[in-house]
């Protein structure tokens, strides 16, 4: 009896403390500028794959990176999946229809903010307050911001996951290397002063790794 | 060290020194030193005898309570197989014997009908013909009459005879078909007694038969009663079967649970939602567990309502109305949540088929989507029907559980008595060692004062030689 009583208290106990978060928060940044819009079926291909990976309670966003990117309106898709399996169906494929739908009709933009993007992308998931927060960037990682916009901020990445997929080489990388490796260096110290994590998947059969 | 050394100029005198002061020393206090470790290994000894004895009368007990306990279960066990075999012959009297009046009347009947019909068959011997009388008055009639006349009166006489002839059988033929005829009419009379009496005969036997069984249960039981050695040895050893048995039972039920756990913990995330928690565990995974122990709780009060098993005194000990009552409330929960299993089980086909379409939408596989597969059906049926099904077998789990139960209880007491005889053994070959570790301390001690102790001997009187002493110490 006394055992019981005591798994009963346990069990209220453990009921009882607050919830530790355990969902998955990801918010994909898409690169749009020049010639890196052909790139975006394989984005595409990243999405779907990520969709499936997610459950009930996870969020993902997907946003493009044009001119200036720290703002909702380029977000092209987001969903909070529910609690319900058959519901989380249905968000998974009307999501998937709207990525299609925006990768056939997308226009090319002239200017590359990057770090607009991830500041949206860092806001956006501290609102949602999810377990693990995963910041993925489709793109050459080039910056080309217009002129007048500032984008000299601090990032406060602590517990935010970043990773590069899909870095290309540009001409000019193969002229020479420094210039892509120096980009990507960059980013992983901007990325990592910032309290985050930075890694690179440019081989995309290798998605298992991502999340 | 060297400093021991140094007490004379030569080290070697110095040591010899010591070593003549240490044996003087030990020497000297060896009769209390032989005490002292006497007593500690004695202390030890008694104490660990003292804790051996009481963990042997632990086990006496516990052999005792086991033993009771054991006897209990037979005397009940066996008190429940004469009292099914008691109904059973009430049953066979109430059905088979209960009729005996009739069964008597009917016989009584066909007797009589037979006496009579044999009566009636009686073979009657044929009328004298009547000729003999014409023969007689011929044989009256003289010469003087003449023969011529006598001719024409035969001739009479053979036609009367013939024609008598005639009547006389065919009477006869007449009265033989009629006696044939009631014999045939007996037949069906003597088959039916046969069948009756045939019948009469099973039921006898079968009484007699069941007579024996109880003869032999209730030796068994008054052997049980008088708690013979023998029906002690028996009832543990059908004990350890019967756990073994349902301990095998239990694990193919607890498999047959965990289907049931998957076949609903998918589905039941729609109903009460797929990422909360309850203490660390999802609140979908904790309610598909509910349903299943509710449905075997139901099971377990179903069969007790029913009487299959006693595990609860309270509701075998409800008047019948009330039990009945509880008999179909129970059926009808179970049959509810069993339809609820079903139910969720066609929702997990849906949901799978609806995962699987979605599945293969993300990875770009149209032509997937689009199967639907015709026999689809099939595996949808078999799951609802295992939902249903499962439900109703997991009810009898109660009978396996009861056995368990009871069996449980002689077994662990079985193990607990083992491991009681180990710890006492343990215990008295532990007192044993130091008693005989003291001893060999006491020589141990004596080794290097062999030279003092060689000359004690030597010059002093038999009964007061240290040697002897020591004897005597071990001795007691």
């Amino acid at each position: 009896m006394k055992i019981l009583i005591v798994f009963a208290a346990c069990l209220a106990i453990t009921s009882c403390a607050p919830p530790q978060q355990t969902n998955t928060g990801v918010y994909m940044l898409l690169d749009t500028s020049g010639t890196y819009r052909e790139e975006l079926q394989k984005a595409e291909q990243i999405i779907r794959y990520t969709l499936s990976r997610l459950d009930a309670a996870d969020t993902f966003a997907v946003a493009r990176i044009d001119t200036a990117s720290f703002s909702e309106k380029d977000i092209v898709a987001k969903a909070s999946f529910v609690d319900r399996p058959s519901a989380i169906n249905r968000q998974k494929r009307i999501f998937a229809e709207e990525i299609s739908a925006f990768v056939d009709g997308v226009q090319s933009s002239p200017y590359t903010d990057i770090t607009g993007g991830l500041l949206q992308a860092v806001e956006y998931l501290n609102e949602k307050n999810t377990g693990t927060k995963t910041i993925l960037i489709f793109s050459d990682l080039q910056e080309d911001l217009k002129e007048g916009y500032v984008r000299d901020i601090r990032f406060d990445l602590d517990g935010f996951d970043v990773i590069a997929l899909n870095v290309t080489k540009l001409r000019t990388d193969n002229i020479d290397p420094r210039e892509y490796l120096g980009r990507l260096g960059e980013w992983q110290t901007k990325v990592e002063k910032s309290g985050g994590s930075w890694r690179v998947i440019n081989d995309l059969d290798g998605l298992e790794k991502l999340l | 060290m060297d400093f021991l050394l140094n007490i004379t100029p030569w080290p070697a005198v110095s040591a010899l020194l010591w070593i003549v002061l240490t044996v003087s020393a030990l020497f000297f206090a060896r009769l209390s030193a032989h005490r002292a470790i006497r007593a500690a290994a004695n202390t030890l000894y008694v104490s660990l005898r003292f804790a051996s004895r009481a963990v042997m009368q632990t086990e006496e007990r516990l052999a005792r309570r086991n033993r009771d306990v054991l006897l209990a279960a037979g005397r009940e066990a066996k008190e429940r197989i004469v009292e099914r075999e008691f109904d059973r012959v009430n049953d066979t009297v109430r059905k088979d014997l209960a009729n005996y009046s009739a069964l008597h009347r009917a016989l009584s009947e066909s007797i009589a009908r037979i006496e009579d019909d044999h009566r009636q068959a009686v073979d009657v011997p044929p009328e004298p013909p009547g000729w003999v009388k014409a023969i007689e008055a011929v044989a009256k009639i003289d010469a003087r009459e003449g023969r011529v006349r006598v001719g024409n009166v035969l001739g009479d006489i053979h036609k009367s005879l013939v024609k008598a002839h005639q009547e006389a059988m065919h009477l006869y033929r007449a009265s033989s078909g009629k006696r044939h005829a009631l014999l045939r009419g007996m037949r069906p009379e003597w088959r039916r007694i046969q069948q009756t009496l045939d019948q009469v005969g099973k039921n006898v036997d079968s009484l007699l038969s069941r007579s024996v069984t109880i003869d032999r249960h209730m030796k068994e039981y008054e052997d049980i009663v008088r708690g013979q050695d023998r029906s002690v040895s028996v009832l543990s050893s059908s004990s350890l079967v019967y756990f073994f048995v349902s301990a095998l039972v239990l694990m193919v039920a607890v498999g047959g649970a965990t289907i049931n756990f998957s076949l609903i913990a998918r589905p039941m995330a729609e109903m009460v939602g797929g990422t909360s928690l309850i203490g660390g565990f999802r609140t979908a995974d904790i309610a598909a567990l509910v349903i299943i122990m509710v449905e075997i709780s139901m099971g377990l009060f179903l069969m007790e309502s029913l009487r299959i098993t006693r595990l609860f005194p309270v509701i075998s000990a409800l008047p019948d109305k009330t039990r009945v009552r509880m008999v179909w409330i129970t059926f009808s929960i179970l049959f509810l949540l069993a339809s609820v299993e079903a139910g969720l089980a066609f929702m997990r086909e849906v949901l799978l088929q609806d995962e699987l379409a979605t599945s293969a939408l993300l990875r770009g596989d149209d032509a997937a989507t689009g199967l639907t597969g015709q026999y689809l059906w099939i595996t949808t049926a078999s799951q609802m029907g295992m939902g249903f099904i499962l439900p109703f077998a997991l009810t009898f789990v109660a009978i396996p559980l009861e056995t368990f139960v009871h069996s449980l209880r002689t077994v662990v007491g079985l193990i607990a008595i083992g491991i009681l005889r180990i710890i006492s053994l343990s215990l008295r070959l532990l007192g044993n060692t130091c008693r005989y570790l003291g001893a060999f301390a006491v020589h141990l001690y004596d080794l290097p004062l062999f030279i003092p102790i060689w000359l004690t001997e030597r010059n002093g009187p038999p009964g007061n030689r240290p040697g002897a002493t020591c004897e005597r110490g071990l001795a007691s």
